[in-house]
């Protein structure tokens, strides 16, 4: 992430991305494959397996294959570019990647507990969960309790994102805020489900 | 990859800015939007950090105004800061000069640099 000035000279902080150059890599259709969906590819691969080779016949070496489901199929193609250009200065986007991981994290942090009381005598309750259940009835800990655990390194969408700039030259798209992930990873950003 | 936030960073980076640290006075002049029309305020006094990071380089700046101390923090490449000058150049011996908070008068004093 990085930080720009916007016309009024006001700070914007934004995520750089390099979106693109992509390319389509095959077409599913309800009729031949049960459902429809693009496979879009990014990237260069150094090596290419023999099957992925066949895959991608006329393409360039793709060193990532994402689908991503769709409706309207008319006007896509297998080979066609996608790139920066199909997004414009103000629009939103929903971002989806892998979320950083966490590691084994306790309450507070994963689900955002309060913790116990600071003061007043208490030894070892700073950041305990408190009390999971009932007693005798109904004598077992409830499906789905809030404790502690892995968080992180899942799939996340973070929806309603503003585009700050598109830059179609560079390929690069400037997002405002934060988006999941660390450093070099993968994202799919879809045009916002949801205005604003 | 960090190349790329660099290639978006130099665009906003300005041109002409004198080179100045801790230790130095600067006049800064700022674009101030007032009641609907701009007009450029001065703020002048002794740098009391700077920190680097491409286009979001800022310093601050420490100054006594009618006895009580003011700090602002400018951000370098900000198209609201019209103009830097360095007045004086100070010698002092850390990057951080946050003991002038603590002295006032007299003992806040900066050597000048020959």
């Amino acid at each position: 992430m990085t930080r720009i000035f916007d016309d009024t000279g006001t700070i914007v902080p934004v995520t750089v991305i390099e979106a693109g150059p992509c390319y389509i890599t095959q077409v599913k259709k309800s009729e031949t494959d049960g459902y429809s969906a693009v496979q879009i590819g990014f990237g260069t691969a150094k090596r290419l397996t023999e099957p992925k080779k066949g895959h991608l016949k006329k393409l360039p070496p793709l060193k990532y294959l994402r689908e991503v489901r769709a409706t309207d199929m008319s006007s896509v193609k297998v080979g066609q570019k996608i790139d920066a250009s199909l997004f414009q200065q103000g629009e939103s986007v929903d971002v989806t990647g892998i979320s950083k991981g966490k590691g084994f994290a306790g309450v507070v942090k994963r689900h955002h507990f309060g913790g116990g009381p600071k003061t007043h005598g208490q030894s070892d309750r700073h950041r305990a969960p408190g009390s999971v259940g009932a007693g005798t009835t109904p004598g077992r800990v409830l499906k789905g309790m809030r404790m502690a655990g892995r968080m992180g390194n899942e799939r996340i969408t973070v929806k309603n994102l503003e585009i700050v700039q598109a830059d179609p030259a560079r390929n690069l798209l400037l997002i405002k805020g934060a988006v999941p992930g660390g450093r070099n990873s993968l994202l799919i950003i879809k045009k916002a489900r949801k205005a604003g | 990859m960090v190349d790329l936030i660099k290639s978006v960073e130099e665009q906003y980076l300005k041109e002409g800015v004198p080179d100045f640290g801790p230790g130095d006075t600067v006049r800064v002049s700022v674009k101030v939007v007032e009641g609907g029309r701009e007009r450029i305020q001065v703020f002048e006094g002794t740098v009391m950090r700077l920190r680097r990071g491409g286009a979001n380089k800022s310093f601050t700046v420490r100054r006594i105004s009618h006895g009580v101390g003011v700090e602002r923090t400018f951000l370098v490449n900000s198209p609201r800061v019209d103009k830097i000058e360095v007045t004086r150049r100070g010698r002092v011996r850390r990057a951080q000069l946050y003991y002038l908070r603590g002295r006032i008068g007299k003992a806040a004093r900066i050597k000048e640099k020959r």
